[in-house]
């Protein structure tokens, strides 16, 4: 399981326990690995399309996450962030459930980020009602009124809105799906956590930001990220970085570290420009914090220094603006950075279990 | 030096057990009556506090249909998809096997607002609650339902403290599951922070009404007035126990000069001395204190189920029904106590104080008021009373302070003209030439008056309390029964709603019934008012049995024309409407008010339509409840129930409805009533107290009588005589001051708190039952001092010449 996992989980158990981030883990764990009847990622399993762009309700856990980088008119940057998770307090393997009995509930997050602007909101909704939900063809992803639709999942236009901001984009993809880890079976941990996974990381986008200063024509690249699994999290995982970075040659990389007792976790992909997949297993990527800022009077690594020797990869990732929290349910840091060194770009860093952290 | 001073302090007590008794048992009813109110005003807010937190309500706007009847939930969806965050609520009635019935709240957890604590309860078995296994309930009510009645289809509830009293909480599909609504909602609640670009509601909901979280019917402002009543009677009582305790205080120091004398001739310095009786004062003030604590606990648990079931029949509010032991109060109490004992005793140790080491006791100095006194008093209450009068003439409209301020002011220059007032009353008699013993009885009277006065003014304000307060309910009774009558005028009401089809019952009704009487109701929002528009038929039901506060009986042809409109007092308060006045009822639909009609306790604005032009005017609105006039009720009864599928609980008949009613009504005064008998009881203990300390201090003047020749029986018979006649002088000038505090309430409060004035009917025999209670309490509180007088060994008289006490 990878990070967005733990975060999907912790989101619905949240919830479920009202309790705080370590608390939940712990709970969690007890579990069990094949808890409840549902499904389990299956090594065999070749995604298929576009079925799998839709819900699998007989996982526990499951989420369509898009961040994407901009640029303003006078060259400025801005981060977007749009994701909809689902989880599931009993599997579903018949017809859906119609009405309140439903056991699906949905989570989303949305979020705008500039050098001195970050507003982000989340919405709750319980499936059956109509409220949130997927469906595969056309394509449609939802919550309230926070849309990611489109005829297919090459073609989507991307709306969302807060009291303090909102956004309208279209979407085009302009290269192909690429299928994480093993054609789509990644595993993620020393234990054989896995998720079924695939992204989109080559979205063209444009649109519009709506900020307090008005309204802000945009262009950039989108990356949209799409997994689900069942398994539970470790007992001794204290939160993630997670890197998702889009550098100028045209390559990309995912990677991300797993912080507990030992050693951290680590992981990833390297994605050639015409979206070939290269993964990478624990110890390849090297991740260290370079300077810590105080954000909500924790204490946050907002500088990094990433290495992938067998790439060529020496950069340094500084976040676009280190304010950008997510004061949400379940807070956590999440906004755009910019990658400067032997690959420059741009790109999206998540951190969690930072919350625990005082300077 | 200060164990020797303490000692010679105590020993003062020890001689007079009967005024330690009187200060400590005076304080403590006091603070008891003062402290009792407290709690059950802190219980009723903490419960009111509790269910505005945990469910929300007050604090958000709301969306209501417009036709008053259930949302469809897909509506919710819509909404929340057109970019509208509202989370929905449906509320109803769940009846246990036994007891009354519980107000069901079905949330939707996961959209419910941050500020809905209940909310947050829920989520810490999320999915137990969403499942519809656990149900949600204050610790009182949860025991109430463990084992689950059958009602609740086998769930459990589960006690969480901090709940709104009385209210079951459950997941919002369990809660339609319950209440047979699967696919409805009562209303939808609209969160507070909404994200931007969103559409106007009047557009993409037109048949929902926005209601503001201010225009919600608030419990603690709906019910502000009845709390408030209930402390003004607990400050009532404490005024009467603090004239008790400032007789006891005085009385107590003025006998004690010779010996503050004595010992400040030994040397006591003077400042050591006044220090140790203010430790005294105090030690006493925290005795008398924590006593008057625990027996308004007493006073409070018992009163409190009443008061508890008054609020829930009045306003619908729950209130929980178990006391606890909250700081606010008791401090209170306690403050109340040490205050009291403070403001009681500041003159009577000032005098103390200021008094050379040397001088004579004073006798009875300290009782004797000059004539100045009387004056300032007179002069200050004549004062007050103008006030009360300029307020009553100009002041209507001024909120409900101002009429507070009426009654304080008609309560506080009443009492202040007693002493006056039976001064000059008894020169006046004096003036007739009598004979000797009369011409002494009144002499000897007067100079009394300074002594019992404390004690008289309270009797007075116990009095007129009582007269006020047994006037307001007597009022209310008639003119409640009577609006009951007006409203309640057709044999059966129906309500339709459980029909499965409501034209074939409409048709049905139509045929059998003498009249047929559609009730058609919407929410609107009138003149800038929460309101209700019914439509009615103009029958002779209504013609008959309504009766309009203004305006003619032609208003009902008007309205059955749909030329005119009829309204209810609340409205025409607000929007200062009268007949012949246009009214807005909808954009674009403006008619004449014809005439304004009561309608008691409803706490929104009415508007009525003529049935033709509510229908063309709300073609959706379909009737949901009828009343219906029928020649055999018990017959037409039974084919509801038989051939449409009616359940009992959808028809009631006038005389159920109205005795539930009118039961709700007596449940409300019970508690006033209490309230009442123990302020009389404590004044007359004022009485007796005074009388008591009197006693001993007039040996002196009554020793020259009894030796010129009077019997002690026949002074005894005297004194009786006197607490008689001072009584019932008392009750003559306390009943004109009843009134006023009646008219005041009704007249004042009433509509300053409600919107509404209730009509004023006097009631003699009940002021003549009053009275006559007034004498008999100060003649039993004059029994005692008589009797001791009539038996006092002549030797004691005998010594009044022979030493100076």
């Amino acid at each position: 399981m990878n990070a967005r996992g733990m975060m999907a989980a912790l989101l619905g158990l949240g919830l479920l326990t009202g309790s705080t981030l370590p608390a939940a883990a712990q709970g969690f764990a007890g579990l069990g690995a094949a808890a409840d009847g549902f499904a389990l990622p299956d090594p065999g399993y070749r995604p298929g399309f576009p079925a799998d762009h839709g819900a699998h309700p007989d996982f526990r856990i499951e989420w369509w996450y898009l961040t994407a980088n901009l640029t303003g008119p006078d060259g400025a940057d801005y981060g977007l962030q749009w994701t909809l998770f689902r989880t599931a307090l009993a599997p579903e393997t018949g017809p859906p459930v119609p009405g309140w009995n439903s056991p699906q509930l949905w989570f989303g997050h949305a979020a705008v980020t500039s050098a001195d602007f970050h507003g982000a909101a989340e919405r709750f909704a319980r499936g059956g009602s109509g409220q949130a939900g997927v469906t595969v063809d056309p394509f449609a992803a939802w919550i309230d009124d926070w849309q990611m639709a489109g005829d297919s999942v090459d073609h989507l236009r991307l709306t969302a809105s807060a009291p303090n901001f909102s956004y309208d984009m279209t979407m085009t993809a302009e290269g192909p799906l690429v299928l994480q880890g093993d054609a789509g079976y990644s595993v993620k941990s020393p234990d054989g956590q896995a998720s079924h996974y695939y992204s989109q990381p080559f979205y063209r986008v444009e649109g519009t930001l709506e900020l307090p200063e008005g309204e802000i024509p945009v262009t950039g690249s989108a990356w949209l990220d799409r997994e689900w699994s069942s398994q539970p999290l470790s007992p001794d995982q204290s939160g993630w970085d997670w890197f998702s970075l889009s550098f100028d040659t045209g390559e990309k990389m995912m990677g991300f570290r797993l912080r507990g007792d030992g050693p951290a976790f680590t992981s990833g992909t390297w994605i050639a420009a015409d979206g070939t997949p290269a993964p990478f297993g624990d110890g390849v990527l090297e991740a260290v914090p370079t300077a810590h800022s105080t954000v909500e009077g924790f204490s946050v690594p907002t500088r990094w220094r990433l290495r992938l020797p067998a790439s060529g990869l020496d950069v340094e990732v500084a976040a676009l603006n280190p304010d950008a929290w997510m004061g949400l349910s379940i807070a956590y840091w999440e906004g755009p950075v910019r990658v400067s060194g032997s690959h420059p770009g741009r790109g999206y860093l998540e951190m969690t279990g930072y919350d625990q952290d005082r300077p | 030096m200060t164990p020797a001073i303490l000692s010679a302090l105590a020993a003062h007590w020890r001689r007079n057990p009967l005024q330690f008794l009187t200060l400590v048992l005076g304080l403590a009813f006091a603070t008891a009556l003062w402290s009792g109110v407290q709690a059950i005003n802190a219980e009723a807010r903490q419960s009111y506090d509790r269910a505005a937190a945990s469910l929300g309500e007050g604090q958000f706007d709301l969306l209501l249909a417009r036709d008053g009847g259930w949302i469809n939930a897909a509506r919710f969806v819509a909404l929340r998809r057109a970019g509208w965050l509202v989370t929905p609520l449906v509320e109803g009635q769940i009846t246990p096997d036994a007891g009354a019935p519980l107000r069901l709240l079905g949330i939707e957890p996961l959209t419910a607002p941050a500020g809905m604590a209940a909310a947050g309860v829920a989520r810490t078995d999320l999915a137990g609650f969403l499942a519809g296994r656990v149900l949600l309930a204050d610790p009182e009510t949860a025991r109430r339902l463990t084992p689950p009645p059958a009602v609740l289809q086998g769930r459990q509830v589960r006690a969480e403290a901090g709940l709104a009293p009385g209210t079951v909480l459950a997941d919002i599909g369990a809660a339609q599951r319950l209440l047979g609504r699967e696919g409805q909602v009562s209303r939808l609640l609209i969160l507070p922070d909404q994200p931007q670009n969103q559409p106007a509601l009047d557009q993409i909901a037109p048949d929902l009404l926005r209601q503001g979280a201010e225009a919600a019917p608030d419990p603690a402002r709906l019910t502000g007035s009845f709390h408030l009543n209930l402390t003004a009677f607990g400050a009532l009582s404490f005024i009467v126990g603090l004239f008790i305790v400032h007789g006891a205080v005085g009385l107590a120091m003025e006998q004690r000069r010779p010996l503050v004398r004595t010992l400040r001739a030994l040397g006591a310095p003077l400042r050591l001395l006044v220090g140790l009786m203010l430790a005294e004062l105090l030690a006493i003030a925290l005795l008398a204190g924590g006593l008057g604590v625990l027996l308004g606990y007493v006073v409070a648990a018992a009163l409190l189920p009443d008061v508890a079931a008054t609020i829930r029949g009045l306003y619908g509010a729950s209130v929980s029904g178990t006391l606890e032991l909250r700081a606010v109060w008791w401090l209170s109490g306690l403050g109340m106590a040490l205050a009291g004992t403070a403001l009681a005793a500041s003159g009577a140790l000032w005098r103390i104080a200021r008094m050379p080491p040397l001088a004579s006791a004073g006798g009875r100095a300290w009782a004797v008021a000059s004539a100045r006194r009387t004056l300032g008093m007179a002069g200050a209450g004549l004062g007050l009373l103008a006030l009360a009068a300029g307020i009553a003439a100009f002041g209507q409209g001024g909120g409900l302070w101002l009429g507070f301020t009426l009654l304080a002011a008609l309560l506080l220059g009443g009492v202040l003209i007693l002493p006056p007032f039976l001064a000059l009353a008894l020169t006046l008699a004096q003036r007739r030439r009598m004979g000797p013993v009369a011409e002494w009885f009144l002499a000897d009277t007067r100079q009394q008056l300074p002594g019992l006065g404390l004690a008289l003014m309270a009797l007075m304000l116990a009095m007129a309390a009582n007269v006020g307060v047994a006037t307001m309910v007597s009022s209310f009774r008639l003119t409640f029964t009577g609006f009951l009558d007006q409203r309640l005028s057709a044999a059966l009401y129906v309500n339709a709603e459980p029909a499965g089809d409501l034209r074939a019952l409409e048709a049905f009704l139509e045929a059998e019934a003498r009249e047929l009487l559609p009730i058609l109701v919407t929410e609107a929002s009138v003149a800038g008012w929460p309101a209700q528009i019914y439509g009615v038929r103009g029958g002779p039901t209504y013609r008959q049995n309504w009766h309009f506060l203004a305006g003619g009986a032609e208003a009902w042809d008007t309205l059955v024309a749909g030329r005119a409109v009829i309204v209810n007092e609340q409205l025409a308060r607000r929007a200062d409407l009268a007949p012949g006045d246009a009214l807005t009822v909808l954009p674009g639909l403006v008619l004449p008010v014809a005439a304004v009609v009561g309608d008691y306790g409803n706490p929104v604005g009415q508007v009525i339509l003529g049935e033709d032009l509510f229908r063309a005017t709300f073609p959706e609105a379909a009737p949901r409840r009828f009343a219906v006039q029928a020649d055999d009720p018990d017959t037409l009864r039974r084919a509801l129930l038989r051939d449409h599928g009616l359940p009992t609980a959808a028809i009631t008949d006038q005389a159920e409805q109205k005795a539930l009613a009118l039961a709700i009504f007596e449940r409300t005064f019970a508690v006033t009533g209490a309230l009442n008998v123990l302020t009389l009881a404590v004044a007359g203990f004022a009485m007796l107290m005074s009388l008591l300390t009197l006693a001993a201090l007039r040996l002196p003047q009554l020793a020259p009588v009894w030796a010129l020749g009077l019997t002690q029986r026949h002074l005894a018979g005297l004194e009786l005589l006197r607490a008689g006649l001072l009584a019932a002088m008392t009750a003559l000038l306390a009943l004109p001051l009843g009134l006023g505090l009646a008219w005041a309430l009704l007249s004042v409060v009433n509509v300053e708190a409600f919107g509404w004035r209730l009509p004023m009917f006097l009631f003699p025999a009940d002021y003549a039952r009053l009275g006559l209670a007034a004498m008999v309490a100060a003649g039993l509180a004059a029994l005692w001092p008589a009797w001791r007088l009539a038996r006092r060994p002549p030797a004691e008289l005998l010594k009044v010449f022979a030493n100076e006490r």
